[in-house]
């Protein structure tokens, strides 16, 4: 980030839940079934919100910003993500 | 090979080689008559081993402005030129490149927007983006090419500025003619030193770059951009003064003036009509009317204060425009008319379009319309020529 530059520019820095948790916004929430998941990481790519990260190797769901798309479940190869309908 | 020497060749040749004496380290284009030249020349540059870059082939225009606003956000100095349909094609980008105050420079050699198709010269494609946030010159030889093009970089670069700079040269008139013109080769390094950006693309600090801003701090950034604007006047000048010491020229500023000083009558013009209507002015002189020339060669930031300034003791202004803003007047005649309310002046002003369409404009024709003007003869908008269609 730009210091003592006497400028307004428009950059601004990434930060987690800038916007507050935005796992509020979901209906559906994606739930992974650890027997079935061969460890692609496919869903840690395609999470659109950086959501799924990784412990051990194995992807971890971060619910407090996953808004539920569902695009990781559509997406792994062995079907081991479904979705749940929270409310 | 690599000092200052004087050669004979085109406008588009001359911007190419400002481009290779500022060192730009990127260069993304697509091609469109008349600028391809431009880029065939700074191709042939990097393939003969002449220039150390890297020369992006993109898809479209919109692309290229893209492509270099991302190399200049990684803190490299790029460069594009186009001209007509592939500006207007880039217009969506030229708004990325100036909100973000990312310093790229760009030639656009100015060509009739169709249709019809046509390939010569109107300033109108570059009329187009002059609300942007762009410094924008024109120039009337290919000296002026390759001397704006270095004083873009310098200038856009400027910590104080730190916007995109675009350089006009008339399609063919200039893009295509051959003349003699002295390059500066390494000499231009210390003129230009290496590209500091402001602020660059890290991936080891990263940022963001044009996330959602509230509306007040928006208002900021382009507040700021006018105070830029605004400052680029000095700096500019400031550029111009330092240019002609070291290179031996004797530019005046953001504007040429000529026989300006016990002048009745002014013509107001730019590029090449503008250094056409110095002609014209020795003739009339000749003839004891006592008729001055200005010639705008930065028409952003627009020099209210030095046109003004020459302005005052005149009793009537022709202006040549090469452009119309069809429903209200010529581009140049909207700023000179702020311009004389900002200042609180009045003036009898003509606005002559001609050249429109890239139809040729020799001095003959400027002298015949200026000496109607001075009679009374000639109606406020006047399209040359149209009495007879
Ligand atoms: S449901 Fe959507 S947001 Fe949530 S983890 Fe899957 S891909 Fe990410
Ligand atoms: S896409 Fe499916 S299989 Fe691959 S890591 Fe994610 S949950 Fe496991």
């Amino acid at each position: 980030m730009p210091e003592d530059v006497n400028k307004y520019l428009p950059l601004s820095k990434p930060k987690i839940g800038i916007s507050g948790k935005t796992g509020s916004w979901r209906i559906f929430a994606p739930e992974i079934n650890y027997e079935k998941c061969v460890k692609c990481h496919i869903c840690v790519v395609v999470c659109p919100e950086a959501s799924i990260l990784l412990e051990d190797d194995r992807p971890k769901i971060d619910y407090d910003y996953c808004k539920g798309c569902g695009v990781c479940a559509r997406e792994c190869p062995v079907g081991a993500i479904t979705m749940r309908r929270e409310r | 090979m690599s000092g200052r020497r004087v050669i004979i060749d085109t406008g588009n040749s001359a911007v190419a080689y400002a481009v290779k004496d500022a060192e730009v380290k990127v260069i993304a284009a697509y091609p469109i008559t008349p600028q391809t030249t431009i880029v065939e020349k700074i191709a042939q540059f990097i393939e003969y081993g002449q220039m150390d870059a890297k020369m992006i082939r993109v898809e479209s225009e919109h692309s290229a402005m893209a492509a270099i606003i991302g190399s200049e956000a990684m803190g490299v100095r790029s460069f594009t030129a186009t001209s007509s349909h592939g500006l207007a094609l880039m217009h969506e980008m030229l708004w990325y490149a100036s909100n973000a105050r990312l310093p790229v420079v760009m030639a656009v050699a100015n060509r009739t927007m169709g249709p019809p198709w046509n390939i010569w010269a109107d300033w109108g494609d570059a009329m187009a983006d002059r609300d942007i946030g762009w410094i924008m010159s024109w120039a009337a030889n290919n000296q002026e090419v390759y001397d704006f093009t270095l004083i873009s970089y310098r200038v856009a670069e400027d910590k104080r500025i730190v916007l995109p700079a675009m350089v006009n040269l008339e399609a063919f008139v200039l893009t295509h003619t051959s003349m003699p013109f002295e390059i500066c080769g390494e000499e231009t390094r210390e003129y230009l030193p290496e590209y500091d950006p402001v602020w660059k693309l890290d991936p080891d600090d990263p940022i963001i770059m044009g996330n959602l801003f509230s509306p007040a701090d928006t208002m900021k950034l382009r507040w700021d951009m006018w105070e830029s604007m605004e400052r680029a006047k000095k700096v500019i000048a400031e550029a111009i003064r330092e240019y002609n010491e070291r290179f031996n020229r004797n530019y005046e500023g953001l504007i040429k003036t000529y026989k300006m000083d016990d002048a009745d009558y002014a013509i107001l013009s730019m590029g090449t009509i503008g250094e056409e209507a110095e002609v014209a002015t020795d003739v009339l002189r000749e003839e004891g009317l006592k008729v001055g020339t200005v010639r705008i060669n930065f028409f952003r930031p627009f020099p209210r204060e030095d046109i003004i300034k020459t302005l005052n003791g005149v009793s009537k202004v022709i202006i040549f425009e090469r452009s119309s803003s069809i429903g209200a007047s010529g581009q140049i005649m909207q700023d000179l008319g702020q311009s004389l309310l900002l200042e609180k002046m009045q003036l009898d002003v003509n606005d002559v379009f001609i050249g429109i369409g890239g139809t040729d404009v020799s001095y003959e024709d400027i002298v015949n319309v200026v000496k109607k003007a001075i009679k009374g003869d000639l109606a406020p908008l006047y399209w040359y020529g149209s009495e007879g269609w």
